[in-house]
């Protein structure tokens, strides 16, 4: 496909390689934020082929994952109103709730779907006057904005029982978070090439400014991704923090002002609580009092159930880069991709889930 | 969940498009990205085209990885400016 294989190009990764081996002469640690670049990075074996000095470490970049366990008991509950048709992407079904999962209530009845697009799910209230369709909104900049055009689409269509339960959330202050918490020593950011699609790169300024943090956002491929350490590494060793970008075919400083304009709209921000983070101060996105009424929140009176992690899972550990997946005793024995204790194993960009793929596979 | 895969618009239909994701075509919104044109190639994410891709920028990231080393080194720090400057 175009714009994927020319930049899985091994003659240009071995020639990354090289340059940042022979570049990087002390030892550094990079985060990358997003999950889909730890996905990309176990995949093309990444982490192995850099010199061992320079460290790559997952970051909190999953929103299934950093989606808080209330908010998945809640979402779970919401299910089970009668009349409820519940929409999600995939990724959500087979998290551990408190006492179990979306896909256990399924089959216990709930009527739970699968949709690609929260478009679909929109074309699902319309065909089922009849019934509430609740859409589950999981996810950071890069979907929030398609969501919030669910939601105007839905008004522009006169519909009375299209609802969103909204748990999205910005990137920056789980960045923050992570850097205020100090338990990890980090020398730059890898940043999350489609968050930066919407957000712009500027949006990641405030690294450099307020914590002296070289960034530099990067794409999915291999030559995306070792281009992007090559230029952490070329900022560290010069002693420089700024926001660089080595997604130039996708990524602008001032990112996509109409999808910004629509999630402002429909979203404002709010405190969210955050698995492995906590509450962090305006990170949520909640639904403006404009548009409560597709509002899941206002329209459902969600009981409050007690809520519990799943006990010996270490994912709010993982989201912060404090331990790498095989450090948590669950993993890979009982926890694995068929039996996930907790959202990290569950996610196409959980890190857990991303090592067990594929460094369970490279063990043999 | 941030998964974005690149397609090239091939029909408008006010804001909806039919777009080639290397010989699988699909109908994707263009809500997101109201200026799109036929021919254009745009990240798509759940459904909607989210940013632009740019062959000309691919390019020229290409050929940068390509002149890597024929380059002049970067100018680096001795181990005692570490952090300093």
């Amino acid at each position: 496909m175009r714009f994927v294989d020319e930049f899985e190009n091994p003659v240009l990764a071995r020639k990354l390689i090289a340059e940042i081996a022979g570049m990087a002469t002390k030892p550094m640690s990079f985060m990358e934020f997003c999950g889909g670049h730890t996905h990309a990075i176990m995949q093309f074996g990444i982490r192995q082929l850099l010199p061992e000095y320079v460290r790559l470490m997952s970051g909190p970049g999953c929103p299934v994952c950093v989606t808080s366990q209330k908010d998945i008991d809640r979402a779970i509950a919401l299910s089970q109103f009668p009349g409820v048709l519940l929409t999600t992407f995939g990724d959500m079904m087979r998290v551990p709730g408190t006492t179990y999962t979306l896909q256990e209530a399924s089959a216990a009845g709930s009527d739970v779907r699968i949709v690609y697009s929260p478009m679909d799910a929109v074309r699902l209230a319309q065909e089922h006057s009849d019934r509430d369709v609740v859409f589950l909104g999981v996810g950071f900049e890069t979907t929030a904005p398609g969501i919030a055009a669910s939601i105007l689409q839905a008004a522009r269509l006169g519909l009375k029982n299209y609802f969103v339960f909204s748990m999205h959330k910005y990137t920056p202050p789980a960045m923050r978070g992570i850097l205020d918490g100090g338990e990890v020593h980090l020398d730059g950011i890898i940043g999350p090439g489609h968050v930066a699609t919407i957000t712009g790169s500027n949006a990641w300024k405030f690294l450099p400014l307020e914590y002296h943090m070289p960034v530099v956002v990067s794409g999915f491929e291999s030559v995306d991704i070792l281009l992007t350490v090559r230029m952490l590494v070329e900022q560290v060793m010069t002693g420089k923090a700024e926001v660089a970008n080595a997604y130039g075919r996708s990524v602008f400083p001032e990112g996509n002002v109409v999808a910004q304009r629509i999630m402002d709209q429909v979203f404002q921000m709010a405190d969210a609580d955050w698995r492995g983070l906590g509450v962090l101060p305006m990170s949520g996105m909640a639904i403006r009092p404009e548009y409560s009424a597709f509002d899941a929140e206002v329209r459902f009176e969600i009981p409050d159930v007690p809520s519990r992690e799943p006990p010996g899972c270490r994912c709010g550990e993982v989201l912060r880069g404090v331990i790498e997946p095989p450090e948590c005793p669950l993993f890979g024995k009982i926890c694995t991709p068929d039996t996930p204790r907790g959202p990290c194993m569950v996610s196409d960009e959980g890190a857990c889930s991303a090592y067990y793929l594929y460094q369970t596979e490279a063990l043999g | 969940m941030c998964l974005a895969v690149p397609s090239r618009i091939l029909e408008i239909h006010t804001d909806r498009a039919k777009a080639d994701f290397g010989g699988v075509h699909r109908t994707i919104s263009i809500q997101l990205m109201p200026d799109v044109k036929v021919g254009d190639y745009v990240l798509v994410h759940t459904g909607f085209a989210i940013g632009k891709v740019d062959p000309k920028e691919a390019e020229l990231t290409l050929k940068l990885v390509s002149k890597m080393g024929d380059l002049s080194p970067v100018r680096l720090l001795k181990p005692d400016q570490w952090g300093k400057e």
